[in-house]
């Protein structure tokens, strides 16, 4: 199971982040996980929100430039060790993790939601799966 | 129809259209000798006289106009007939110094408006197509020329004019436009606004385009052609020279027959004037041999190109110039080292399915050049990691410093931040200019 998520490419000028996430807000759009990787010039902001196909639609409207991928949003434990298993057990299947970041979105008090990326989403999901996490649906998203 | 306009001298016989030629030169030498005191004053400063001048072979013994010329003599000077003779005045832009204002007599429009329907024919143009002509009219001379030459073949014509690009859009779907007339970063411009708006090329019956008056590659005509799903073809002209329909291309699509039965071409070493052998890449020069109001003779372009009369295989026996490299004006002079617009245009449209829409930006900081290149990324150079981002834009920048000898900052920007303008694309933003 994997969610949509959004990477847009942003010029590193006063008032694009600001622009951009405005275009999102002004349709009604509530992003639920965000991670900014920038260089000197430019960044990629991977967002994943409440409707992926309409805010697509929408940044492209706008001129921005937006590619679609599949990502895994896992729930773990919030407690020590938590982020550290999650890694043990990919590390053991030999999955590499590319990137990850946390989301706004607690399913309960004593979880977290962490998005990963990794080299092969497929066996991350079976190896997840198998270790008891719980994959969030893209439906889950879609909850404002 | 044919697949000519005028199949006696597109197709003449190399020797026919010499005897032609001299014949044409000779009693236009001897109209400006007349009429025109600032040439005959060039011709007597070098030592020539109208009888020196018995035919081509002779060309060589008469002096240069430039550019400069033209600016010297504005706006009378170099007129050949009384006004009451001419109906009608073209102009350039004017952006570098001085404008050049061009005279016409009915005579000439008529002869002009014939090497466009030329062009148009040679692009496959006949009474059954409709023409939509999106040069500016007004003082430009794309408009009202490419205008002339559709009426002439019998195309229904629609004289648009550039800009409002979905209005041309609308036009072309509902009146079913078959040719498009503009200046080729125009008409990538509608095909990518045709595109926005959600149609594709099998939404439209464009099936070929004739676009001039700013140097293009051949990279940014595939991408035209794909975007529109036509065959793009070169014109070439000058207002100095009657304006587009000097030279055009056919079906071949290698070069631009030049039209000589109205014009000789020459290719000279731009440094000592010299003139060059077939086949050499030189600086081109017109003489124009049929015109009443403002005849030119030697006149040097300022462009770089080649001349061949390899056999074509579309029957004509016109010779062909070669796209020019540059024009000397579009030049610029970064680190010391000669860069035109057009090399960096033909590496960036190597990057995938490019939009190709950049932008040089020049500057000097203390007694140093700073060069930047700014460019739009696309969906198709697009993906979701900073590394294959950052690559590209190495890539770009090892190419541009291969074909350059110089290294430029690449800047990768979001689609459609560069400010386009519907006619001519403004390419290059140079700041050094300070006085
Ligand atoms: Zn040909």
């Amino acid at each position: 199971m994997t969610v949509k998520q959004l990477s847009v490419f942003v010029e590193n000028r006063p008032g694009r982040l600001s622009a951009v996430t405005g275009m999102l807000g002004n349709a009604g759009i509530n992003i639920r996980a965000i991670s900014i990787a920038d260089t000197k010039d430019f960044g990629i902001m991977r967002i994943i929100v409440s409707d992926a196909e309409k805010a697509a639609a929408v940044l492209k409207e706008n001129n921005c430039l937006v590619t679609v991928s599949s990502v895994i949003a896992v729930e773990i434990d919030d407690k020590p060790c938590g982020m550290a298993k999650v890694m043990d057990t990919l590390y053991k299947d030999n999955i590499s993790v590319e990137y990850m970041y946390a989301a706004f979105l607690n399913v309960s008090e004593s979880t977290a939601c962490l998005i990963l990326r990794t080299d092969s989403s497929e066996r991350a999901v079976e190896a997840l799966t198998e270790a008891g996490y719980r994959l969030l649906s893209e439906e889950e998203m879609k909850k404002i | 129809m044919g697949r000519y306009w005028n199949e006696k001298i597109e197709c003449m016989a190399r020797e026919d259209m010499k005897r032609l030629q001299s014949e044409r030169l000779v009693a236009q030498v001897k109209h400006v000798w007349d009429n025109v005191p600032y040439y005959r004053k060039l011709m007597e400063e070098k030592g020539v006289a109208p009888e020196d001048i018995k035919g081509l072979e002779d060309l060589h013994k008469l002096p240069f106009l430039t550019k400069a010329d033209l600016r010297d003599a504005y706006p009378y000077g170099l007129l050949a007939k009384p006004l009451a003779d001419c109906v009608r005045i073209q102009s350039t832009s004017g952006t570098t110094g001085r404008r050049v204002v061009a005279f016409y007599t009915q005579h000439d429009l008529d002869l002009w408006e014939d090497c466009c329907a030329r062009a148009i024919t040679a692009a496959g143009g006949t009474n059954e197509d409709v023409c939509q002509v999106c040069y500016g009219y007004g003082l430009f001379t794309g408009g009202p020329g490419l205008n002339g030459g559709s009426h002439k073949v019998g195309c229904l014509t629609l004289p648009m004019s550039s800009g409002n690009t979905e209005r041309q859009i609308q036009f072309m779907r509902d009146l079913g436009s078959t040719i498009l007339c503009c200046t080729p970063s125009y008409a990538a411009y509608i095909g990518e606004t045709l595109h926005d708006m959600g149609y594709g090329p099998d939404d439209i019956k464009l099936k070929a385009g004739i676009f001039g008056a700013e140097p293009w590659t051949e990279e940014m005509r595939h991408e035209i052609e794909r975007l529109l799903g036509i065959k793009a073809y070169d014109i070439y002209g000058l207002t100095e020279t009657s304006g587009p329909g000097v030279s055009f291309e056919c079906e071949e699509q290698t070069g631009m027959h030049i039209n000589e039965d109205h014009f000789i071409a020459e290719i000279i070493d731009p440094d000592t004037g010299e003139v060059l052998p077939e086949g050499s890449k030189g600086e081109l020069v017109f003489t124009s041999i049929t015109k009443e109001a403002f005849p030119l003779l030697r006149y040097r372009t300022r462009d770089i190109c080649v001349l061949t009369r390899k056999k074509c295989s579309c029957g004509r026996t016109l010779v062909k110039m070669s796209k020019p490299m540059g024009r000397s004006d579009d030049m610029l002079i970064i680190k010391g080292v000669n860069v035109f617009p057009s090399q960096i245009e033909s590496v960036l449209l190597k990057m995938s399915n490019t939009t190709p829409n950049y932008q040089i930006v020049v500057d000097r900081v203390g007694s140093v050049d700073t060069f930047e290149i700014k460019v739009e990324l696309s969906d198709e150079m697009f993906s979701d990691t900073i590394r294959s981002v950052e690559e590209l834009e190495k890539k770009i920048s090892s190419d541009i410093q291969g074909i350059l000898g110089i290294r430029a900052k690449i800047s990768l920007v979001e689609p459609k931040s560069i400010p386009r303008s519907e006619g001519k694309a403004v390419r290059v933003i140079d700041r050094r200019k300070l006085h």
